[in-house]
């Protein structure tokens, strides 16, 4: 255990004196990746709390048919920015947060490459993020009253055009996600650059920990994918601006051209979306199994394959266009590939599961939720791919309740994962035990309450995006049932808020490494120092603490 | 005494999660056999796939059961192998030691490698052939031609053949000389992005404008069926409505021959009729025989066959059509129509013309 850093210079916790003025300058001026993780993962929080809210008062006005209680132009904004915000500020957010704080722990650097270009790209997210949410006070314009744009999160043209969507609400949108989306890029070089770089001695790319080898993949992905978004938006910008026909069909514009800008960014999007999450539990499950990862060469290949793959499945979103059957069926084709690494990636979690001794802590209660939606997720998705069946379900509930299974059961089940299993390394206390598993299992419940009638919708036949429905379609019950859901699902949230903030101030003393884990970041204290290890790390294997902890059997002589 | 407490308490914990997970596995595979039967037979009401009754409709079905099934195996094997991890090993209270560590095994994993893959390819062939066999450029034989022009928040269906425009309602026989007739719409958009679904006569299809879009039905069994606009378009996309009668040949005969007749002059509403014609009513609505030929609302030559009103949003009834013609923002919050700001009694004078319309 001689690695390991005990060093009396300790870092600021809770109790700190330091003046109240000192402290904010200190974390507003930081370009240190542990502080912008951290107001990254808060930041996004927050906004998963908003886009909750929206959602929430979506579902109140669904549950009975023919309810009146939110209009039609107020439900659109609700869903607009509901689903904007998940993506763009909750989703985006975490990712990059949790990749800031522990992709240089876990390669043994002391930062980023570009530490002041991180802090850079977390300001821009943070003010795109309020720039879109200042169009509910400053957009409308026509009226002299504001409000926020109602063109759904995938804007498709013509709709968003000057001549469909009035005033600036639609600007709104489109600089807000620009400005906050050049801030992913600014993160993505950063991360690749870092990861290519600056890993410590020993670790060659094959010794990576996964995460480090998800997030590689993904930050690659967010600079081939954010740019054509970013170019759509300001195409799109001229159109509405300056009266340029991009998107304008009344001038001779395409509608089609922006669905196909807009998916050639969105679909790798779910992927990046996705990536970390796998990234966590393939860092969770190991160490809960006291396992390790069974097939990690088959993992890494798995992953690279995956991000190859979303780069050429975008038109599974436009079946029901009308496209050419040739085109269908290749995409169709496409789709169904990527089916095949994802299904590895499922497997081999299994595989590292079976013959393990499996602790279920808390970020292994997650960790197995996240399996068990995701797998219901990506089941429904090679359904969806399955062009026929997409031309009936396209566009409905069905939809909406796949992804959701894949982004809520998977992506947020594994950011709960993610924060119960590193918490106490970033805060040095832990999370209780017993309020996580309440959250879990409210959650669990509520989640699938949910968002599994939601698929029976969508088979009744109910399209998404509607704020009313006819009493004699026979979907009024399904609905009830997700919004019970919802209620349930809030108080799992509540759990969790309550969780935070007592085991800040109370929560068990974590010590550097709570959970007998493997690798380096749990080689420093918690939190740890500001430039992380005292020496630069050296390791010979995959998993360096195993190696430490098991002189007599390391992994070294099996990789 | 305290800590023996915890212990049970922490046994029953313990045997808790296993429970759960073998409950929650059963529950949600069940619930995976049993969605398509609640599509089927619970809701005879609703518009939903599992209740086909059209040719493309059917095809598409037979797909669907297959991936529906060849899933719902997958995740039966998934989910008990996950729940036998869950239960079998469950770290023992009190073991502390470390699990016998597997790094990988090249004949499993190239296994789960290749079986998806096999699944896959079987998955596409299938799949691919409907595909190519439903989507349709070129109008099959004998069909009947319908185009559909999707309007903000509106369906208008224009019949060249049979010289007839009509909106919100679309009207097709089941046969025509005895034989089954497929129809065959054109989609083009007035406007924006519309989606024309009605889920039991077949999948749907984009509205696009500058784009111009196929859609093959083939019904087969008369009645009323029902869907909206899948795209969302704007305020009113909920209240995109679709019905679609199909009707016996006689029937529809009739129906064409009614529709083909310009509007009836009644001379007791003549004061509505002179209002309407002297209104911006005009502007956007055409009452064929009149000078009213706007082409931006709905075709109001035959009004009264309709059952309803604003694209579904309402009945056709008198009260409804008061509510409409003084502000249609009551009934349709967003809808393009303006409110003409007329008196309660021009309103009636309207109405009563309307209601002639039959």
């Amino acid at each position: 255990m001689n690695t390991l850093n005990h060093s009396n210079n300790t870092p600021r916790l809770a109790g700190d004196k330091t003046p109240f003025l000192s402290r904010m300058h200190e974390w507003i001026a930081t370009a240190d990746h542990k502080k912008l993780g951290v107001m990254y993962v808060t930041t996004g929080l927050i906004f998963f709390m908003i886009g909750g809210l929206e959602a929430s008062l979506m579902r109140w006005q669904l549950s009975a048919a023919d309810n009146t209680l939110i209009g039609p132009e107020e439900f659109n904004r609700l869903f607009t920015m509901h689903g904007t915000t998940m993506v763009f500020l909750v989703g985006m957010p975490i990712l990059l947060g949790i990749a800031n704080y522990f992709v240089p722990l876990q390669i043994g650097a002391r930062d980023l490459a570009f530490p002041r270009l991180n802090a850079f790209g977390f300001w821009l997210f943070l003010f795109g993020g309020a720039l879109l949410y200042f169009s509910y006070f400053g957009a409308q314009g026509l009226y002299g009253m504001g409000s926020a744009p109602d063109v759904g999160w995938f804007a498709y043209a013509p709709l968003t055009e000057r001549t469909y969507s009035r005033g600036h609400s639609t600007d709104y949108w489109i600089l807000g996600l620009l400005v906050s989306s050049f801030g992913s890029i600014a993160t993505g070089i950063n991360l690749i650059t870092t990861i290519l770089t600056m890993r410590c001695k020993g670790m060659t790319l094959m010794k990576m920990p996964l995460l480090v080898w998800l997030m590689l993949i993904d930050a690659i992905l967010i600079m081939i994918a954010m740019p054509p978004l970013a170019a759509a938006q300001v195409m799109l910008l001229f159109d509405r601006l300056m009266g340029a026909h991009f998107f304008d069909v009344q001038g001779g514009g395409s509608a089609v051209l922006w669905q196909n800008l807009f998916w050639f960014f969105g679909h790798p999007e779910v992927y990046i979306l996705i990536l970390p999450a796998f990234a966590y539990v393939s860092e969770i499950i190991p160490v809960f199994c006291r396992k390790v990862i069974f097939g990690y060469p088959l993992m890494v290949a798995a992953t690279v394959s995956i991000g190859f793959i979303s780069l050429g499945v975008w038109v599974h979103h436009m079946f029901a266009l009308g496209l050419s059957p040739m085109v269908n069926a290749i995409f169709m084709g496409s789709t169904f590939l990527i089916a095949i690494p994802t299904g590895i990636k499922m497997f081999n979690w299994v595989g590292t599961m079976f013959g393990g001794k499996i602790r279920f802590d808390t970020p292994m209660l997650f960790s197995t939720g996240f399996l068990a939606m995701f797998l219901i997720g990506g089941l429904t998705g090679v359904m969806l791919a399955t062009v026929p069946f997409d031309w009936q379900v396209s566009d409905s509930y069905f939809v909406v309740g796949h992804f959701h299974y894949v982004l809520f059961g998977g992506l947020v089940f594994s950011i709960f994962a993610a924060i119960y299993y590193w918490f106490p390394k970033v805060t040095g206390r832990m999370l209780s035990e017993t309020i996580g598993k309440w959250q879990f299992w409210l959650l669990f419940i509520g989640f699938n309450l949910t968002f599994g009638p939601m698929h029976v919708s969508g088979l009744l036949g109910m399209p998404r995006r509607i704020y009313t429905y006819q009493a004699d379609r026979g979907w009024e019950l399904w609905n009830q049932l997700s919004s019970i859901g919802v209620l349930v699902q809030i108080a799992g949230v509540l759990f969790f808020t309550w969780n935070v903030i007592r085991s800040l101030r109370n929560g068990k003393k974590a010590g550097p490494d709570p959970w007998d884990a493997w690798t380096l970041e749990w080689a420093t204290m918690s939190p740890p120092p500001e430039y992380n290890f005292e020496e630069e790390p050296v390791v010979y294997s995959r998993r360096p603490l195993w190696d430490l902890k098991h002189p007599e059997d390391p992994d070294w002589k099996y990789e | 005494m305290a800590s023996c407490r915890a212990n049970n308490r922490h046994s029953a914990v313990r045997r808790l999660t296993p429970a759960a997970a073998v409950a929650t596995t059963l529950l949600s595979t069940t619930a995976w056999a049993a969605t398509p039967l609640i599509c089927t037979d619970g809701a005879a009401s609703s518009p939903t796939m599992f209740v086909p009754r059209s040719v493309p409709a059917e095809m598409i079905l037979e797909v669907s059961w297959l991936v529906w099934s060849i899933c719902g195996v997958i995740f039966l094997i998934m989910s008990t192998l996950m729940v036998w991890c869950i239960v079998k090993y469950r770290r023992a209270a009190g073991d502390e030691s470390e699990a016998p560590q597997i790094y990988g095994s090249n004949p499993i994993e190239l296994a789960w490698t290749v079986i998806p893959t096999i699944i896959v390819f079987v998955l596409f062939l299938v799949s691919a052939r409907t595909i190519f066999e439903i989507e349709k450029t070129e109008a099959p034989e004998n069909s009947l031609n319908i185009t559909v022009v999707g309007h903000q928040w509106w369906w208008e269906f224009d019949y060249p053949e049979q010289g007839i425009v009509t909106a919100g309602e679309l009207h097709v026989p089941l046969t025509r000389n005895g034989e089954s007739v497929p129809i065959f719409l054109t989609l083009e958009s007035n406007d924006v992005i519309h989606s024309f679904w009605v889920p039991q006569l077949g999948g749907k299809n984009d509205v696009i404008p500058n784009h111009i879009g196929h859609l093959w039905l083939e019904p087969n069994m008369t009645g009323t069926y029902v869907g909206q606009c899948a795209e969302y378009c704007g305020t009113q996309h909920a209240n995109m409505l679709i019905t679609v009668v199909v009707h016996e040949e006689d029937e529809w005969n009739t129906w064409v021959a009614q529709q083909q007749q310009d509007a009836v002059e009644d001379p007791e509403v003549a004061a509505g009729r002179k209002l309407f014609l002297e209104t911006a009513c005009i502007n956007c609505h055409r009452i064929r025989g009149t000078v009213a030929n706007g082409t931006f609302a709905p075709d109001l030559t035959h009004l009264m066959s309709r059952d309803v009103i604003g694209s579904g949003v309402a009945e056709n009834t008198e009260d409804n059509l008061l509510s409409w013609v003084n502000d249609p923002q009551v009934l349709k919050p967003g809808a393009r129509m303006p409110s003409m700001k007329l008196t309660e009694d021009e309103v009636r004078k309207i109405v009563a013309y309307l209601l002639t319309l039959n």
